[in-house]
């Protein structure tokens, strides 16, 4: 009975006829994504709903609702305030006081989930009285998601580590300034939500649809193979001003795309690029 | 020059799998065919340097995985903190922060289970000293995908709870002493 069992795991193959037919039924487009770890993804799905694959499968096609359910699903929605308080320290010293000189700063962070870094980034406008003359776009292929950062109410049990995460980047302040709890739940304070848009996005398939002098997107890319990547990549050039930033993730890199000699290495560790040309 | 590699050997590991992991990497001879890959339990909040320190003390490239670099062959790649590392069908690595399984990201389980689905039968496994489960999982998936499955004899583990469940999951599993994993290391060729 053992190997019966082991025959329901997911095979390549099962993952790429599942990526077809959804691209078929719906808007969205996995094909660039990596294939170990949306293999992952569907198997977990298909697990918790005790489906096989022509469950899955029907499932896609007929049951309303059930695509949106899985796009949730599928892909990861893992987020942190202040994740990597170095980086934060870096864009604070370095990249802020450039910023400080354009009249108006326009900020996008791609991919943002239930909208942490969101809030993390206008905490460091408002750290810098640049709050008035700063907008920040947020978006996120999963509307569900975007309700959460929407709300900007999160579980107080977060917050500790939420807290060490900033005080590792700030230790004059506390992140408390910044929040008020209330029960179980921590609440971001309503002056820090002026000026920022939450919204969809699809990185696979969408345009630019404004100018930017920030793009933070850390962590996406590592979903998507490196042809998808040249995409996306390609999007947030056409959507950076010129000397604009963008910042990905500690273990993603620019250096391994042709559009590299368009910009400029500013943080190795940190991978925060200028757009030069 | 430098090849993909098409054997790979992986190597999961907790609590107390540190020291004997730099003694397997010391006996190694200066040029292998497979690849080593290394999963090891770590705090990202503590980075420790052990890529830069093992670089130096081994006088040979010891990579932390990057997003979708490629695996090579006569390279030894660690799972980097803080993210779960997955070998994708192409032979290269990709990355995911998805939620921690079993508290642990990188998890163990998560990298067996994506090499045993790609490498198969070109797999070789090795499960270390740990206070926990991780790893159990992912040895069933390499023995049912025909990998070679190793575990450390729990007597000798400093902690026996990681090996020792992983010597419970198939007869396939092999119990193997310290000195034993370690001249398997400085036979590869």
């Amino acid at each position: 009975m053992a190997e019966l069992k082991d025959s329901n795991e997911l095979s390549f193959a099962e993952v790429e006829e599942i990526v077809f037919l959804l691209k078929n039924v719906s808007d969205f487009d996995l094909s660039g994504y990596t294939r170990s770890s949306l293999k992952r993804r569907i198997q977990r799905i298909m697990n918790l709903e005790d489906m096989d694959m022509v469950d899955l499968k029907n499932a896609l096609i007929n049951v309303e609702g059930f695509q949106q359910y899985f796009i949730q699903e599928v892909t990861v929605n893992v987020t942190e305030m202040f994740r990597d308080p170095g980086f934060y320290n870096k864009l604070n010293k370095d990249i802020i006081p450039y910023l400080q000189t354009f009249p108006r700063i326009k900020i996008w962070s791609a991919g943002c989930s239930t909208g942490e870094e969101v809030y993390s980034l206008a905490i460091l406008l408002k750290e810098n009285n640049l709050s008035d003359r700063a907008f920040i776009y947020g978006t996120d292929i999963n509307s569900k998601v975007l309700d959460v950062a929407k709300k900007g109410i999160y579980p107080i049990k977060k917050f500790k580590e939420y807290s060490d995460n900033f005080n590792a980047y700030n230790s004059t302040e506390s992140l408390s300034n910044y929040y008020t709890a209330r029960y179980d739940a921590a609440i971001i304070n309503h002056d820090l939500r002026q000026n920022i848009l939450f919204s969809t996005h699809n990185l696979a398939t969408d345009q630019v649809f404004n100018e930017f002098h920030l793009i933070t997107c850390r962590n996406v890319l590592i979903y998507f193979d490196l042809k998808l990547q040249e995409h996306v990549i390609n999007l947030f050039y056409q959507s950076l001003a010129l000397f604009g930033f963008l910042c990905l993730g500690t273990k993603e890199t620019l250096m391994r795309h042709d559009i590299m000699e368009n910009f400029k290495l500013i943080d190795k560790e940190y991978n925060i690029y200028q757009k030069i040309k | 020059m430098e090849k993909t590699a098409s054997k790979i050997i992986v190597i999961g590991g907790s609590a107390g799998a540190y020291e004997l992991i730099v003694e397997i990497l010391d006996h190694l001879p200066t040029e292998f065919s497979v690849a080593i890959i290394i999963v090891l339990h770590r705090n990202s909040k503590y980075e420790t340097k052990i890529e830069t320190s093992l670089s130096k003390r081994l006088n040979r490239n010891v990579i932390s995985v990057r997003d979708k670099l490629p695996i090579l062959e006569n390279h030894i790649y660690f799972a980097p903190p803080g993210y779960h590392t997955l070998v994708e069908p192409d032979c290269i690595f990709s990355l995911d922060i998805s939620d921690p399984v079993q508290f642990s990201r990188p998890s163990i389980d998560v990298f067996f289970e994506s090499a045993a689905a790609v490498y198969g039968k070109n797999a070789t496994a090795f499960l270390l000293s740990g206070a926990n489960n991780d790893g159990s999982e992912g040895l069933k998936a390499l023995v049912n995908n025909g990998s070679t499955c190793f575990v450390q004899k729990p007597e000798e583990a400093v902690i026996n709870t990681m090996p020792l469940a992983g010597s419970l999951v198939s007869e396939k599993v092999k119990v193997i002493s310290n000195q034993h994993i370690i001249d398997y290391f400085s036979q590869l060729m």
